[in-house]
């Protein structure tokens, strides 16, 4: 929609631009020093690439859901460590997992999966907000929202699933840290087929993404790496960018290589307003505002628009801006790359910017807009336009990082039984019971002077409380505390002095 | 018989010569005692401070946002006032002596009792003059970054100048503020109690500002049936709750992307095309202080707990109930925005077509996000009262 008054600003922005660096650089012909990537120099050494699954392997019981079945029943009854096995058969539901350590794994029989299917009326298949979740063999159809949506869960895992026609999204983890996305098939999505938003420590890999508006997006997040995925006839094939206005502010640290992205050229079906409805369609990456970002080995062709496309935040959608957000993506490493055939029917504005360099041919790379410290190994193999101010690469290739999953499992934070009692009493039992005054309870004073020497009996009272006191209130049941948690706070306030 | 009555009042006499004389040691004769206490939610700390306890501080939360999901820490938290200042500013936050005229206190406008709101669309400040917005609730306000509908604000203390020094609200200046304190003497008392290692005897305005501070930053609602759940107790929640929940966070209503967990908002300004109250003129809202027509309409992403007491919503109070206020969500992109504007709505803004039931459950479900257990007491005298008084 707005894109087409924009476009031509561009235009006369790469006409500028280029002809200022042009300029610049007979004038000046400034010695720079690029300082090597981050995504590179972190990782020396590198992470070893522990599956998060595996820290923590399934040592519960083993819970079987069969056609007719609801998978949430198993779900509400499962432990932590608990496997949940969906045998072939169709089940129309939001399953949502409000706890850790769950495993939810499809059982596929002579070619039969396990199907969601959500009749183009329910919103998602699986929400998770747990800890170490692992969804994975599942086939997941016709739902509005997404396949599965994460909610701050980390350590997670989502492999092989296929999803076709899941809404807005298929895979979507958000605020999530340490996860694995991998062999899964999507198409049919409306937005991002593989959304990985605010979340840090992600490798999507082997996986298939087509006839979607974007393939793969890492948004808002860090320490990412895109390998190995096949992505093909979507509108643009791998975003890597910074949104505006959200809670966490930066993308950086993206290492996209070894991908296939080609053709993709399907015209955009995006809903109006979102953030992809202004990305051109045969666009194979596009690069904005991120900073760090490496892209190496991919081989990129027949995308019709340009293989891969550097923009600032001042293009695409229309956004109110966020002066807490860096617009420019900064330090960008274009490594070796295959390719072929790209920009064969660029949108208008790009025909333009190639009349100015009398090419008849369309970008492999085209970059607009502000930015420093971007380098490029090997300009000569690629058709560009915009990157005169690319430094020479520093690295040849991303070898020594295997991967950006940590080698530990991310922890909760540690917190002793009696931190727990303590947060519980200030946090909850405080609202009655002051120590020496009269609330809406009696003061702690008075409950010690009851049940010296016996928690037990707080506890107890806690969970299932009668009216003993005419001149206070009834106490409403304490059961939402689990049992070991009301002991410790009865230990703790019969220990209190003041 | 007789002897026992005289026993009795001899005791009851001693009784209050034991208090009056307490009194007099602790608190300089003065009449109102302030709380030596946390309120609910702290701690004391050995430096008389008090310091927030409650349980999502069991968790954390990426990059330390405090957004995210069920078990997630909350943002950064104002704090580290002790318990005498909380109280001062409490008495402070009761006291109509703080307006121009003596009409309006902070609590005629964030009244307990209406979820620290007013009830109002639009609120009345000092001579009934209708103000354009509507009163944000102060309930955890401790862990706010930005403050007032458009964002203008960043500290709790940068807030308050504005109703204390606008002409419509309480109509007051910094001189005159100071010289009503200071002639109170039951004031000049607590503050000296509040700030016992200040020189000199005047009360100042930041003194009074940071009192008021630390009574705002103590009010905390974080106990809430939705938080049993989120800490693990599956059946706070009704089905039916936990259905609007599953809407809540759905990427179909897209509730939680702004109105994140544990806060419920993600501290954002956005832009969303509510429709402003038949024959008022458009608020530009955030796009003034931002100086940045691309925040044209924009306001600040609300918490949504306690948000059952709060009605009616919105930055002046368009939406009678919740459920005029989900619906407004799924009219469609840019429904109500006037012909004569071009707004950037929030790409989050979109045509979900959420079925009549699923607002119902949105509204079920935002009902359990009301906990008002750690509610403050209003003081039974305030101290400009005692004032007059004294006085007479």
């Amino acid at each position: 929609m707005e894109k087409s008054k924009k476009w031509p600003q561009i235009l006369i922005g790469i006409v500028l631009l280029s002809a200022g660096i042009f300029v610049g650089k007979i004038w000046f012909n400034p010695p720079v020093a690029i300082p090597l990537p981050v995504a590179y120099t972190n990782n020396e050494g590198g992470n070893t690439g522990v599956i998060p699954s595996s820290y923590d392997p399934v040592n519960g019981k083993i819970i079987e859901v069969k056609d007719g079945d609801k998978i949430q029943d198993a779900v509400v009854e499962a432990k932590s460590g608990d496997l949940i096995r969906v045998y072939p058969g169709v089940y129309n539901e939001t399953v949502y997992i409000d706890k850790d350590g769950i495993t939810l794994q499809g059982v596929t029989i002579n070619s039969e999966w396990a199907i969601l299917d959500g009749q183009s009326q329910l919103n998602d298949a699986f929400l998770y907000s747990g800890n170490n979740i692992t969804i994975e063999n599942f086939k997941i159809v016709k739902y509005k929202g997404n396949a599965i949506m994460g909610q701050a869960g980390n350590n997670y895992v989502i492999r092989n699933n296929w999803i076709i026609d899941t809404g807005v999204y298929g895979i979507f983890p958000q605020f999530g840290k340490n996860g694995l996305i991998e062999y899964n098939i999507l198409s049919g999505i409306e937005d991002a087929a593989i959304y990985v938003g605010m979340c840090d420590n992600v490798d999507v890999k082997f996986n298939e993404v087509f006839e979607s508006v974007a393939g793969i997006e890492i948004e808002n997040s860090r320490h990412a790496l895109v390998e190995s995925n096949y992505v093909h006839d979507n509108t643009g094939g791998i975003l890597v960018f910074i949104t505006p206005g959200l809670p966490i502010k930066t993308t950086f640290d993206v290492i996209v290589r070894n991908n296939f992205v080609v053709n993709n050229n399907t015209p955009n079906f995006a809903i109006p307003g979102s953030m992809v409805s202004s990305i051109p369609r045969g666009t194979g990456i596009v690069i904005m505002a991120a900073d760090d970002v490496i892209v190496e080995n991919n081989i990129i062709s027949g995308n019709i628009n340009a293989g891969i496309a550097i923009t600032d935040l001042s293009f695409g959608a229309q956004i109110s801006k966020d002066p807490d957000s860096d617009p420019y993506p900064d330090r960008l490493v274009i490594l070796d790359n295959f390719m072929h055939n790209n920009g064969t029917d660029p949108i208008e504005e790009i025909k333009v910017a190639m009349m100015t360099q009398f090419s008849e041919l369309g970008p492999d790379i085209v970059a607009v807009g502000g930015g420093t410290g971007s380098t490029i190994r090997n300009r000569n193999q690629y058709r560009t336009f915009g990157i005169g101010g690319y430094g020479e690469a520093t690295i040849t290739n991303t070898k020594n990082v295997k991967t950006f999953l940590l080698d530990e499992m991310v922890q909760p934070r540690s917190i002793t039984a009696s931190e727990r009692a303590k947060l519980t009493y200030y946090g909850i039992c405080a609202g009655c019971h002051a120590y020496d005054i009269k609330m809406i309870g009696p003061p702690t004073k008075i409950i010690q002077a009851l049940y010296k020497d016996n928690p037990e009996g707080i506890a107890e009272y806690a969970a299932n409380p009668v009216k003993k006191r005419q001149d206070f209130a009834e106490m409403p049941p304490q059961k939402h505390i689990d049992d070991e948690t009301r002991l410790e706070v009865a230990k703790f306030m019969l220990s209190l002095t003041k | 018989m007789r002897k026992g009555f005289f026993t009795a009042a001899l005791l009851l006499g001693a009784t209050v010569l034991f208090i009056r004389f307490n009194y007099a040691l602790r608190d300089h004769d003065a009449i109102i005692q302030l709380c030596d206490t946390c309120p609910p939610g702290f701690e004391l700390t050995s430096d008389n401070e008090c310091e927030p306890r409650n349980l999502y501080m069991m968790y954390s939360s990426l990059n330390d946002k405090g957004v995210g999901g069920l078990k997630t820490a909350l943002p950064a938290v104002r704090a580290g006032f002790s318990p005498q200042q909380i109280d001062l500013g409490r008495y402070l936050f009761f006291d109509p002596v703080l307006s121009k005229d003596g009409t309006i206190s902070c609590a005629t406008c964030h009244d307990p009792d209406k979820g620290f709101s007013d009830g109002l669309a639009q609120s009345v400040g000092i001579d009934n003059y209708v103000l354009p917005r509507s009163a944000p609730s102060l309930w955890n306000v401790a862990y706010m970054q930005r403050f007032f509908w458009d964002g203008r604000a960043t500290t709790l203390e940068e807030q308050m100048k504005g109703p204390l020094y606008d002409a419509h609200e309480m109509g007051n200046n910094p001189d005159s503020l100071l010289a009503t304190l200071n002639g109170i003497e039951e004031y000049q008392k607590l503050f000296s109690i509040a700030f016992p290692e200040r020189r000199g005897h005047e009360i100042t305005l930041p003194e009074i500002y940071k009192a008021i501070a630390a009574f705002e930053s103590s009010l905390i609602s974080l106990n809430s049936r939705y938080d049993q759940y989120a800490h693990g107790y599956a059946d706070a929640l009704s089905p039916k709750e936990k259905e609007g929940l599953n809407v809540f966070r759905s990427f179909v209503a897209r509730c939680a992307e702004c109105h994140t967990p544990p806060l419920f908002t993600n501290q954002q300004i956005a832009v969303l095309g509510t429709p402003d109250p038949e024959g008022m003129p458009f608020d530009a809202g955030a796009q003034i202080p931002m100086n940045d027509s691309t925040f044209r309409g924009g306001f600040k992403v609300p918490s949504l707990r306690n948000i059952e007491k709060t009605a009616p919503y919105m930055h002046s109070g368009r939406f009678k109930d919740l459920r005029e206020t989900v619906q407004f969500y799924t009219d469609g992109r840019g429904h109500a925005v006037p012909e004569n504007e071009e707004l950037i709505i929030h790409w989050h803004i979109w045509e979900p077509n959420l079925a009549d039931h699923e607002l119902d459950r949105l509204v079920d479900f935002l009902k359990t996000l009301t906990d008002e257990t750690f509610k403050p007491k209003i003081p039974d005298q305030i101290p400009s009262d005692l004032n007059s008084k004294l006085a007479n």
